[in-house]
């Protein structure tokens, strides 16, 4: 009787303890974002934000965002396709590199774009003559978004290729369609879901990213100050309140991707 | 076309990966060997990377423990209704929508000096934020999905029907666990563990916000590099980057080689 005392109490003490480190690590911090920035009303909440450097900011960060991902999903299709359909030389390296920047440090792959492009470097300099400007300017920044979000789409859409059944293809050209068309109705439809999903991955990733872009951006405000560079610096200036204020409209964004891509897998499971 | 295609996708990972990493090596090396070490042997560089090791060892520990429990929790459970377990399985993805900055800015928010939480502690004299603790947590909180994402789509897989014969035949919950339940998760821990390892040692925005920076005390490899990007020492930074580079290369390699495993198993 003893020991089975112990023991449920083992058990309980167990569950209790896994419980409580799951809301105090993930529920609580969340919820403390969104309470801080409530905290003084609604009327300050709405005051940090029409501050403009910090809706600027969030505006430039979703543009920037855009433009990283659309790059993304493009190359990130072609190299997917490339990796699955072809067979050539360095296939293999290429393929275990396509990881890399997510098991780099993010203030890592910051530095690597601020020398290859900065302004002692080679191509930096030659931008510079031909009147283009890019570190410390927009284009570095979506460089360094790209960089980090490369592989997103590209895991997406390997496995979809991988399961592609040859006979509809084959079938498609059987039947006297062109490849332009081919491409279009059977190959496209296919790989669309995971272009999709990773796209929004790497959408959300972007939007959060902070390391790699704070190395490379000039930081000035209204012109390349992200938002979460700007969360950086309200918390540096010991203002957390507009700090929280920006986090939550970031945050509840994400929040909504996030629940958009689950939505689309699990609807993609069903059918 | 095709070798259009080989040779656009050989341009970009040139551009993108190749030429960036190669670069940041000569730039280490632009002072020689000499100048590659001198910025590794700098106190505070050897301090940063010791804090660096002292983080990841803690939080992969722990992460390790609370993931493979929280899995198993999220899959088997029967204590906890149904609807809890999705709404619970639902959140532990939150930490990859929130970034790492806001993570920082919730640890300073939550337990911060002008909290009430960092109040009480700071009674009892513990300082969480801008210390050791607080950058302990808020790398838990980045890294916390890693581990129960590996482990959860196992335990599904390999279903209770073997634990269940386990335990009616009289063995002890622990005596399941390590006999039944660990071989057949095993590798899917390791693939977790190398995870956790490289997004501790990289971990910078929510580490940044939280530690407060301070050289020689609370600083990591991965702030130190930004801060002597900061004060234009960038040979230095580059040093210091190129250790923690091949470090993740390392890293990358044992996952490719426990991704392998994993499928065999």
């Amino acid at each position: 009787m003893n020991s089975l005392l112990r023991h449920k109490g083992w058990t309980w003490g167990f569950r209790t303890t896994i419980l409580l480190y799951f809301v105090v690590l993930i529920i609580l911090p969340i919820m403390g974002v969104y309470y801080n920035s409530f905290s003084l009303g609604f009327s300050s909440f709405a005051e940090s934000i029409s501050d403009p450097i910090a809706w600027k900011s969030v505006l430039l960060t979703l543009k920037l965002a855009v433009i990283a991902t659309v790059i993304n999903v493009l190359l990130g299709t072609m190299i997917a396709w490339v990796l699955i359909r072809y067979r050539f030389p360095g296939k293999a390296l290429l393929n275990s590199l396509v990881d890399l920047p997510f098991a780099l440090p993010t203030a890592v792959g910051g530095l690597m774009i601020l020398l290859l492009l900065g302004p002692g470097s080679l191509i930096g300099g030659m931008a510079e003559k031909l009147g283009f400007e890019i570190v410390f300017h927009q284009p570095a920044i979506v460089i360094a978004m790209i960089f980090v979000t490369f592989p997103f789409v590209i895991r997406a859409v390997q496995p979809l290729l991988e399961e592609l059944d040859p006979s509809e293809e084959e079938a498609a050209y059987t039947m006297g369609a062109k490849s332009s068309r081919v491409f279009r109705q059977v190959i496209l439809p296919s790989m669309a879901p995971g272009m999709i999903s990773g796209g929004m991955l790497a959408f959300s990733r972007a939007l959060a990213e902070f390391g790699a872009v704070v190395l490379v951006a000039g930081n000035i405000p209204g012109r390349t100050l992200v938002s979460s560079v700007f969360i950086f610096g309200e918390v540096e200036s010991d203002n957390p309140v507009g700090a929280a204020a920006v986090s939550v409209i970031l945050l509840t964004l994400s929040f909504v991707i996030l629940w958009l891509i689950n939505m689309l897998q699990m609807r993609g499971r069903r059918s | 076309m095709r070798r259009l295609w080989i040779g656009l996708t050989y341009l970009v990972f040139f551009l993108l990966i190749a030429a960036p990493l190669g670069k940041m090596t000569t730039e280490a090396f632009s002072e020689g060997f000499g100048g590659f070490w001198a910025s590794l042997s700098r106190p505070e560089a050897l301090h940063a990377l010791m804090m660096t090791g002292l983080v990841v060892t803690v939080v992969t520990l722990l992460n390790t423990l609370f993931g493979i429990m929280m899995a198993l929790y999220l899959v088997r459970a029967n204590w906890l209704s149904a609807r809890l377990r999705g709404l619970l399985n639902s959140i532990v993805d939150l930490p990859y929508a929130v970034s790492p900055v806001i993570g920082g800015l919730m640890i300073v928010l939550l337990l911060g000096p002008d909290s009430a939480l960092g109040a009480v502690f700071e009674q009892i004299g513990v300082k969480i934020v801008y210390a050791f603790p607080g950058m302990v947590i808020a790398t838990l909180f980045v890294t916390f999905p890693l581990m129960v994402r590996e482990v959860m789509p196992v335990l599904q897989e390999i279903g209770s029907q073997q634990e269940e014969a386990a335990s009616t035949l009289g063995a002890y919950g622990w005596t399941t666990f390590w006999k039944v339940t660990w071989p057949s998760i095993r590798w899917a821990v390791i693939y977790g563990v190398i995870l956790t390892v490289a997004r501790s040692l990289g971990e910078f925005g929510a580490v940044l916000v939280v530690s407060g920076n301070i050289m020689n005390k609370t600083q990591t490899a991965t702030t130190l590099v930004y801060q002597d990007v900061e004060n234009f020492n960038v040979t230095a930074a580059g040093g210091v980057a190129l250790v923690l580079a091949a470090f993740s290369a390392g890293l990358l390699l044992l996952m490719e080689w426990s991704k392998r495993r994993k499928g065999v198993h």
